[in-house]
């Protein structure tokens, strides 16, 4: 257990990597959860390397363009949007 | 009535051809696939109001084959729970066992079936979602070969990991669904042409085991309720009556398939639900709580933490930390190595047998709000359909018979890739 403690400071490290907000009362739950969830994962360092046979082929098509969705069909759901293009907040 | 236990989070109906294999059929179809001009929440706040502008292949393929669509049908938040608590739009409850859950994700799906209030439905299966809700319900579910079916207009949970699969009360119906869904599609590169894997699945439902070679990997039985080997054996009884044998296999891997799998469904997830910004559809940054307050990033966090509810936020959080700077090769890169070596076992053991067999879900359904609280324990109840996922495998969950307490049992069934006619065949000795 001891590798995978996990602080309060750490969840909302990743929370903020992950651009999700969270309330106190979330942070403190996942703080204790998550470490218990880490810890069982940490049995994977039982696992030996493992030679992978993957076959693996690249799927190759022609380059050619098809009819897709208009730009009207693709801001149907947009919230805001301006000029043909999405809105969003300003960036920074 | 589907009202009743809350199986449908849109009634709206999306007719189907005259004629065809599936005329005057109805198919409910999961809420994560994509209806154009209906609705699709994937169960979350996050897209309430979302209409897509494209069918996702298999609507295209069911309708074109008459079967109607009566409906959108209530799931755990993105495929995201082994119960179908987590949706937004309330649980679901188990029609085959009331007071109990449906199993998840496709808890809706199973449910309409097990009630009769549709006569077959789609589900969508990455580390257990279709085979467990139908045993729980008491009904039929296949997971396909990863490749079979077309993903095209799924909403992404767990790319590498899922596929969209029939439930229905006989394997004969599951396979007549899964033969219209099933084969290549130009719009999903992952979906493979294998020779002879489309045809005549709904045929090969002859319930013939003379001669089927079944084994037994002891580590999924030993781990289960005692309720839910008891009514295992009995299947397996049955199918020896029928002129089948079994054989036990030891299959060492699995004992690490479920960190493997939620390691990597949680990684892959990370990225997938990126996309929900609040600014391309759903949910509306701009009319969140803080609105187009502060930057992108914080605006961005703020309508995610309102769209989100626990369990994907969870997720979304343990991948992110899986695949950060120091963990990645800590977390991904071993769970990427458990995944080859779980498929090498099934490898070694299906060169033995046809089939595997084992319980689908070493528990029967759970009673509701009993899972809430440890998400843990919940994970660790997908200890034996997760391995398939991570094997790329087939598998059909068929009824296996009740316990004392009269709660459903599934017998799941594994198969060789694209060996989806051995599991129907198999199958359907018994359902």
């Amino acid at each position: 257990m001891s590798e995978s403690v996990v602080d309060p400071d750490e969840v909302r490290h990743v929370a903020d990597l992950a651009r999700v907000d969270l309330d106190d009362d979330e942070v403190e739950r996942f703080t204790e959860q998550f470490a218990d969830i880490l810890s069982y994962f940490e049995t994977l360092d039982e696992v030996p390397e493992v030679e992978r046979e993957a076959e693996l082929t690249n799927v190759m098509r022609p380059d050619e363009s098809h009819e897709g969705l208009s730009q009207d069909e693709a801001l149907e759901n947009a919230p805001d949007s301006e000029a043909g293009h999405f809105k969003g907040p300003k960036v920074s | 009535m589907a009202t009743e236990y809350n199986a449908y989070i849109s009634d709206e109906t999306i007719e189907g051809a005259d004629e065809g294999a599936l005329a005057g059929k109805t198919v409910a179809v999961k809420d994560n696939i994509s209806t154009k001009g209906v609705q699709t929440t994937c169960g979350s706040s996050m897209l309430a109001g979302y209409v897509p502008p494209y069918d996702a292949t298999v609507v295209e393929r069911l309708t074109a084959a008459g079967a109607t669509v009566p409906g959108k049908t209530n799931m755990d938040e993105f495929g995201m729970g082994t119960t179908t608590e987590t949706s937004a739009y309330g649980p679901v409850e188990n029609p085959a066992a009331p007071g109990h859950v449906p199993g998840g994700s496709s808890g809706g799906s199973a449910a309409v079936v097990a009630a009769g209030d549709a006569d077959m439905a789609l589900g969508t299966d990455t580390g257990g979602s279709i085979r467990c809700p139908a045993a729980f319900c008491g009904v039929v579910g296949i997971k396909p070969t990863y490749g079979l079916v077309s993903r095209y207009g799924l909403v992404a949970y767990a790319n590498s990991l899922e596929q969209i699969g029939p439930i229905a009360p006989t394997v004969e119906e599951a396979a007549e669904l899964l033969e219209v869904i099933a084969g290549p599609d130009e719009h999903d590169a992952t979906t493979r042409d294998h020779e002879g894997a489309t045809e005549g699945l709904a045929d090969a439902a002859d319930g013939d085991v003379d001669g089927l070679s079944i084994g037994v990997p002891t580590e999924l039985v030993e781990a289960a309720d005692e309720a839910v080997v008891e009514t295992f054996w009995d299947a397996i009884d049955e199918l020896e009556a029928q002129g089948a044998s079994y054989h036990e296999v030891d299959l060492p891997s699995v004992e690490h398939a479920v960190e493997a799998y939620y390691v990597i469904a949680m990684s892959e997830a990370s990225s997938n639900l990126a996309r929900f910004d609040g600014v391309r559809y759903g949910l509306s940054a701009s009319e969140a709580s803080g609105g187009y307050e502060g930057n992108w990033n914080e605006s961005f966090a703020n309508a995610r933490e309102e769209g989100f509810g626990e369990e994907v936020k969870r997720r979304v959080l343990l991948g992110t930390y899986a695949l950060s700077a120091g963990y990645h090769d800590k977390y991904y890169k071993k769970a990427q190595d458990a995944r080859a070596w779980v498929k090498q076992d099934f490898d070694e053991a299906l060169s033995e047998a046809d089939v595997l067999a084992s319980p689908t879900m070493p528990i029967p359904p759970m009673e509701m709000g009993e899972s809430l609280d440890d998400p843990l324990t919940m994970y660790l109840a997908d200890a034996n359909t997760t391995p398939v996922n991570l094997a790329n495998l087939p598998a059909i969950s068929v009824p296996a018979g009740e316990t004392d307490d009269g709660l459903p049992v599934g017998l799941q069934l594994v198969g060789p890739a694209f060996g989806e006619k051995q599991l129907i065949r198999a199958g359907s000795a018994l359902a």
